[in-house]
């Protein structure tokens, strides 16, 4: 079988060539994936607020506002959900970058006096069959219910009551870091609508 | 179909496993290979990038001078594992959502490029689409076989549905990084001795 000659010409031709090629495919495909791609995590981020809320009949997608944390170090989506036109919830963009394998982004839900209702894993790289063990019900039922004002949200080895996933405790660790950070982001958000700590 | 092309085809299902007998891509054994599922998932998606690259590769192969062409393939596979992402994101994103994790490791994976070095770069487009099907399921099965037995003995389940009452206790090392290790090294042991046997 021939191939061309390895001289000096002809390799740089073909990695230029190769590279050139990858480049302009990749290129062209970004371009026309970048919509939909965008549609996708933006429905995918309004199943996660319906699963976390439940019922409104605002689109809460449409209200979002962003709220800087306590400090500035970050800042948060927030979305209300609204029935008959009064907030009755709302749902919090979070994330943390302690997960083990780089950002978690996690929708939590909040109740008006502050109960979460729950929270969805929207992005994680964390290891397959461990780690990801963050998104099931057995690890994330224990956030549901417990009161932003009134509950240490933690790990029971630091005094909280959440117990880590097995073999997992680095991404545990992280979701408490972002539903930590959802918490106090919310309790800013609902200082200034209520006009009271 | 000719002797030559079927040899091609099953070669990589038992006689040339690439994880029992070939060790390639040794990376994504042991980490996702925590339950059948995770196992199937990234062995299909393997298979997919697999008949993609040998493809392209068998393709141009004539136009890459031999000094060159490991830095080449490698550029094509992962421009190759990227356009795929991108397109599943796309069109797919709910299948996206399973597959997702495991496409990036692909790149990494030692098949991907050992099977273009070593079948692609010397063969026809037909052939090196049996040798990528027959590699491809052959690294499927010996996924699912070692995440079956992983899953079985470290969760007590198979594909997420509990095997063991209350009264079971699982050996949750068998989910973790050393478990791997092991059930890999008695599957091998177990293989080994079936292939002399035959």
């Amino acid at each position: 079988m021939k191939t061309l000659k390895s001289s000096l010409f002809n390799m740089i031709a073909a990695l230029l060539g190769v590279s050139v090629l990858s480049a302009l495919a990749l290129g062209y495909v970004y371009e026309i994936t970048k919509e939909p791609i965008a549609r996708a995590k933006d429905e995918k981020t309004l199943n996660a607020i319906r699963e976390v809320i439940g019922s409104f009949d605002n689109n809460p997608f449409a209200e979002k506002t962003t709220v800087s944390a306590p400090g500035g170090k970050y800042k948060l989506e927030l979305y209300p959900a609204r029935e008959n036109g009064i907030i009755t919830a709302v749902a919090v963009k979070t994330f943390s970058d302690n997960g083990f394998g780089g950002r978690i982004e996690l929708i939590v839900g909040l109740l008006r006096d502050g109960t979460i209702t729950g929270y969805k894993v929207l992005s994680q790289k964390e290891t397959p069959g461990l780690g990801t063990k963050i998104a099931e019900e057995d690890f994330a039922g224990q956030f549901v219910g417990l009161n932003s004002y009134l509950d240490d949200i933690s790990l029971t080895r630091s005094g909280g009551s959440i117990d880590a996933v097995t073999g997992a405790t680095i991404s545990s660790k992280a979701v408490i870091d972002a539903v930590g950070k959802a918490v106090e982001t919310y309790k800013k958000f609902n200082a200034g609508a209520t006009g009271h700590e | 179909m000719s002797n030559t092309s079927f040899s091609n085809l099953t070669r990589g299902i038992v006689r040339e496993n690439p994880v029992f007998v070939m060790m390639l891509g040794m990376c994504p054994t042991l980490g996702v290979t925590t339950s059948l599922e995770n196992a199937l998932g990234m062995g299909l998606a393997t298979a997919f990038t697999l008949l993609v690259s040998n493809a392209v590769i068998s393709l141009v192969k004539s136009l890459i001078p031999a000094m060159v062409r490991i830095p080449c393939y490698i550029v094509l596979i992962a421009s190759i594992v990227t356009v795929i992402d991108m397109m599943m994101a796309a069109r797919l994103p709910a299948l996206h959502e399973t597959l997702g994790i495991y496409i990036p490791l692909i790149v990494v994976n030692c098949i991907i490029l050992g099977r273009a070095e070593a079948f692609a770069a010397k063969n026809n487009l037909f052939q090196s689409l049996l040798d990528a099907l027959g590699m491809g399921i052959g690294f499927t099965l010996a996924l699912c076989l070692l995440g079956s037995v992983r899953e079985i003995i470290g969760a007590g389940s198979i594909f997420g549905y509990p095997l063991l009452g209350d009264g079971g206790y699982p050996v949750l090392l068998f989910v973790m990084p050393p478990g791997a290790f092991l059930a890999l090294a008695g599957l091998i042991m177990l293989f080994n001795r079936l292939r002399r046997v035959r």
